[in-house]
């Protein structure tokens, strides 16, 4: 039987889908986890390349033979390897191009909706990190909103539509991946939008993303001005998008809301994080839907693969809004904070222009999961 | 630190370096060292994961100019 590769893509249609798989990932048991391929029909087991030296016949009889086999590593080495041993004992498998790796680089392109005025919003689904990015286009302009660390993929989908990005823009200083939006600025001579008070530390030019900012995409208006929203950052921002969408950045999520310690101390930003989203969301229409720029589990996605929910749902079924008491509501905040993402400060500093570490190095900082919510 | 074997695995990505390490470890007597050189950056957290199943003890590793070394003494 002959060893077929499956790409990141073809496992991400299989997610969104809700296709059955059966994954066998043979990395270590640490790496594994921490983070691995998450869907609602896949099926994983997790056993160690080095411990399938010796030969697969202890594990031939785990490994179902009426559904698709892949195999999956950190680069794709040692898939390919034990993918081989597997087939020699007469099984039919995949190994996963480029490995996790790839899988936490790809993108997944889905239409949110079109806009009045002509024009359309897209989310960018990075299902492997849970990192969610947005492009606006209108009249032949585009807008990038929190774009992951390729600019590639934002570029060649605005050349595919045939439109020119002309502002960039990022929510937040991003702690958790490494922000392209610098690099799409730079080689389209669009405008890199930072809330300031994030962006205190930078070394490079950009604008201040303020209050009263209106910014117009061809026909659409972006309105900032409303939606200064510190909580899990001081400088966290949001946007209305069409009088439609809010864009949450990392304060609200479909299932959870944003934790107010990655680059401060969560006692001292609980306040706003509270103030954000009791009072200035509260006070938006419950029509807007929220496009967070970040999920944490398989089960926020929608039908299509998008992640997006009216604001008025979110008010009912968020746990994380639904605190009465603000004295429980930041002991849930401060008492409920997960582990810090990987290389989260080395991300941070990489956001600030302060070092720039090589593309391995770049790549190796963001693998694992984001963790920016608390819930 | 003193080995009784050195394994030159520079250069190789995964799953190879622990590949050739356990060969090289099939030729030593238990309590002996082998001392391991290897650029693949997932081999540190995949060899010490190896001699923990494999009963065997990751005695030493250390980086220098993107070359890890490790010492590990056959159990």
């Amino acid at each position: 039987m002959p060893v077929k590769e499956m790409t990141a893509k073809e496992v991400a249609k299989k997610v969104i889908n809700k296709d059955e798989l059966f994954i066998l990932d043979v990395r270590n048991e640490s790496d594994f986890s921490d983070w691995k391929i998450e869907g609602e029909n896949i099926e994983i087991l997790n056993i160690p390349y080095f411990d399938l030296l010796e030969g697969v016949e202890e594990v031939m009889d785990t490994i179902p033979t009426n559904k698709e086999v892949l195999v999956v590593c950190a680069k794709e080495g040692s898939s390919i390897f034990v993918a081989e041993m597997l087939s020699d004992a007469g099984l039919s498998v995949f190994y996963l191009k480029g490995g996790m790796k790839a899988w936490s680089e790809h993108l997944e392109p889905v239409k949110i909706g079109d806009l009045t005025n002509g024009g359309e919003i897209y989310q960018f689904v990075r299902l492997g990190k849970g990192c969610l990015s947005y492009m606006v286009v209108s009249d032949g302009e585009a807008a990038v909103i929190d774009s992951t660390r390729k600019p590639e993929i934002y570029l060649d989908f605005a050349g595919e539509l045939g439109v020119k990005i002309t502002h960039v823009f990022d929510t937040h200083l991003h702690a958790d991946h490494i922000s392209g939006g610098r690099q799409i600025a730079e080689s389209t001579n669009a405008t890199y939008w930072l809330p300031p008070k994030d962006a205190e530390e930078v070394t490079f030019e950009y604008s201040p993303l303020e209050g009263g900012n209106v910014v117009t995409i061809g026909n659409t208006d972006i309105n900032i001005h409303a939606l200064y929203s510190p909580g899990h950052t001081i400088g966290s921002t949001s946007f209305v998008i069409d009088e439609k969408y809010l864009l949450s950045g990392d304060i609200l999520f479909i299932d959870s809301i944003g934790r107010p310690d990655l680059a401060g101390l969560a006692e001292d930003w609980v306040g706003d994080l509270r103030e954000t989203l009791y009072s200035r969301y509260k006070e938006l229409s419950d029509e807007l839907i929220v496009l967070p720029a970040h999920f944490m589990i398989i089960e926020e996605l929608n039908e299509d693969g998008s992640v997006a929910k009216p604001l008025g749902t979110l008010f009912a079924e968020n746990h994380g809004l639904n605190f009465e008491d603000e004295a429980e509501f930041r002991q849930m905040v401060t008492g409920n904070l997960p582990p810090q993402p990987n290389s989260y400060q080395e991300i941070r500093e990489t956001n600030m222009g302060k070092i720039t570490p090589d593309e391995d190095k770049q790549r190796e900082m963001e693998i694992g999961p984001n963790r920016c919510a608390v819930r | 630190m003193n080995a009784d074997k050195l394994l030159d695995a520079k250069g190789l990505a995964c799953p190879m370096p622990i590949v050739k390490t356990k060969k090289s470890m099939n030729d030593m007597e238990t309590g002996q060292v082998l001392e391991i050189h290897a650029t693949d950056k997932g081999a540190q957290a995949d060899l010490a994961a190896w001699s923990r199943s494999g009963g065997h003890e990751l005695v030493q590793s250390t980086e220098e100019n993107g070359i890890f070394k490790f010492w590990i003494k056959k159990g």
